[in-house]
């Protein structure tokens, strides 16, 4: 059975002046999905989701979050949305709880409680009467989410929450925002730039390129058949010679061969080639990068 | 409704800026009450009594040695000849211009703060109110709140009013405060004049009406708030258009200074009296001194102030309400 969907878009479209920067996206998510926004700096990820937490108005084309149009009933809608758009901008001359307050008094019915109990979801609890000026970036980060969740919302957006966060911060970042999907059904929309993070993220993935999605699906199919196997091999012709002889190689300058990667057969390559006498100094199964996965995808048409 | 306005308050309230604009009122009361003080003595010695009546004897014929002068403009010479028959009036009622107290010092600090000095410091609150969510990014978490976004900024357009009122609350009482050790605190009762009519003879005296100081004073207070809220609204308008705070100021300082130096010398441009830096200057209408452009009047410039400040709430809330945010 098809899980809910919370947030709807469809056919949305922004022109600026005469260009037209968003042309035409649509898309669903589910409850309890993180659905993940892929696309490189300048595709439009940052405008779409300013449409979608209405500080843009679409040119064309409509938003429902939880069955509510964002433009004709803009406070149903986003009630049930929390976002942080780019980084967690909040007021530094004012304490975290005090920012907290600020927004619970913007939103009906969030009261002290609720507010301790999103301070100590995100750990906060020990720094909240500090003012923000004298956080991290990684506790700024928190707190930008602790706003976010302060409304109970169904669905979270989230513009690069990874950015410029430190290897443990994201880790950190990556866990909780799992945590948050998995066992409070929140449908979680992250963009990033960066494939490695929406691997590791997301149940799907939207690529967007230049205002158009080029691609949804979930992050496993999308991926699945672009892992390409790479080979140290000694002695390096003859392996070679044994990997063509199998299926089609590409050479690369450091002295390693790329293959596909094809989980029945590998195996067997790797059997054949040590039955010849070659020995296999590396196997390595890697991850397409997302300008390889770009250049697929469109054929061959360059980012910019 | 309530709630948004105890953010912006507690937002103003943490960035202190009312305690810079109260600090910055007290430093300059002490300085003009130093000033005037200064004054006073002078003139004591000069003329060697402290009676009104001679020193105001003296001022008369010091204008009308000055009038006798054939180097002054004709403006010039009609202001000096509307203020002459002024303080002829006031010696012949046997009234005295300026009873000493901190009433009367109160009444001189506002007349002359009204056009340049109120308006600055409620500059300072209303040019960051709105440009400030703005540069600091702030504005992104304002605005996707399940709050309409007019009401977002009608709670910062009261917030600017409840400021501005305290601004001035805090002047009136600063400077009774600290010039009352200096001149004492009595003299609320003193009686002034007002009523006098700027005309194309010179002084119509018919309408004079003899007033109380408090009263006097509450007038005073009631346009030198007028105003303020007229420049705060225009402030916030530019707050609104212009996302940078620095410039936002900089255009409304020009504007205010513009006004300071046109009055002095627009008098054959007619239809400059439709600027509202012109018409700021309300309380010389109570006092009776010419204006700066023929016929106009305390109606007439408060009318064209109002329709500034209606046109500025507009650009406002339309704006506000429309624009796409980056």
């Amino acid at each position: 059975m098809e899980k809910n969907i919370t947030l709807s878009v469809k056919n949305l479209r922004k022109v600026i002046g005469r260009k037209e920067i968003i042309k035409g996206l649509t898309f669903d998510l589910r409850e309890g999905e993180v659905f993940g926004f892929l696309g490189p700096n300048g595709a439009g990820k940052t405008t779409t989701i300013r449409m979608l937490v209405g500080l843009i108005k679409p040119t064309s084309g409509s938003i429902h979050i939880c069955g509510y149009n964002l433009e004709e009933n803009f406070q149903a809608a986003l009630k049930n949305l929390g976002c942080i758009v780019e980084n967690p901008e909040l007021y530094p001359f004012l304490s975290g709880y005090h920012n907290l307050l600020h927004f619970a008094r913007m939103l009906d019915g969030v009261g002290d409680e609720r507010i301790k109990e999103v301070t100590e979801l995100v750990g906060l609890t020990e720094r909240i009467h500090d003012k923000v000026k004298t956080y991290s970036l990684g506790m700024r980060q928190r707190l930008g989410i602790a706003q976010a969740l302060l409304g109970n919302p169904k669905v979270l957006i989230l513009d690069e929450p990874t950015n410029g966060l430190d290897p443990a911060g994201i880790r950190e970042m990556r866990e909780f925002i799992r945590f948050l999907a998995e066992h409070e059904g929140l449908s979680v929309l992250v963009s990033s730039h960066l494939l490695s993070e929406i691997q590791l993220l997301c149940d799907r993935v939207a690529i967007i390129a230049k205002g158009t999605i080029i691609r949804t699906d979930t992050v496993l199919r999308l991926l699945s058949n672009r892992e390409k196997m790479v080979w140290r091999l000694e002695p390096y012709e003859t392996g070679k010679q044994i990997l063509q002889a199998l299926t089609k190689i590409e050479e690369k300058d450091d002295g390693t061969i790329w293959t596909e990667y094809n989980k029945e057969k590998i195996p067997e390559w790797n059997k054949q080639l040590v039955d010849s006498g070659v020995s296999v100094l590396e196997m390595n199964r890697k991850m397409p990068v997302l300008e390889d996965l770009f250049l697929e995808l469109t054929g061959g048409e360059t980012i910019e | 409704m309530n709630k948004l306005i105890q953010n912006e308050m507690m937002k103003l309230v943490a960035k202190k800026r009312l305690l810079v604009i109260a600090l910055i009122i007290g430093v300059l009361v002490i300085l003009f009450t130093y000033a005037q003080y200064k004054q006073v003595q002078t003139q004591r010695e000069k003329l060697g009594t402290s009676d009104w009546r001679t020193i105001l004897q003296q001022q008369i014929v010091d204008t009308t040695n000055r009038l006798s002068s054939s180097r002054i403009s004709d403006e010039w010479k009609k202001q000096l000849q509307i203020s002459l028959q002024q303080q002829q009036y006031y010696l012949d009622h046997d009234i005295n211009p300026a009873e000493p107290g901190a009433p009367t010092f109160m009444r001189i600090f506002l007349e002359n703060s009204i056009d340049l000095f109120i308006p600055l410091m409620v500059m300072v609150i209303a040019s960051d109110l709105v440009s400030s969510e703005h540069s600091l990014g702030t504005v992104k978490l304002l605005l996707t709140r399940p709050v309409k976004r007019w009401k977002v900024l009608l709670s910062k357009y009261i917030t600017l009013c409840l400021a501005v009122s305290l601004i001035i609350a805090i002047a009136g009482f600063l400077s009774y405060a600290i010039s009352g050790v200096v001149f004492g605190y009595k003299g609320w009762g003193a009686p002034i004049l007002t009523g006098f009519n700027v005309t194309d003879e010179g002084l119509n005296t018919s309408q004079v009406k003899l007033l109380s100081l408090w009263k006097f004073l509450l007038m005073d207070f009631g346009l030198v708030w007028f105003v303020a809220i007229v420049v705060g609204t225009l402030s916030f308008m530019l707050s609104v258009l212009i996302r940078s705070t620095a410039a936002g100021m900089g255009v409304m300082l020009a504007a205010l200074i513009s006004g300071a130096i046109l009055n002095n010398m627009i008098s054959s441009w007619e239809s400059a009296k439709y600027f509202f830096m012109v018409n700021l200057r309300l309380t010389d209408y109570m006092k009776g001194t010419a204006p700066p452009i023929e016929g106009m009047t305390l109606a007439f410039s408060m009318l064209v102030l109002l329709v500034w400040w209606l046109a500025a709430l507009c650009v406002s809330f339309i704006v506000f309400t429309k624009k796409d945010v980056y």
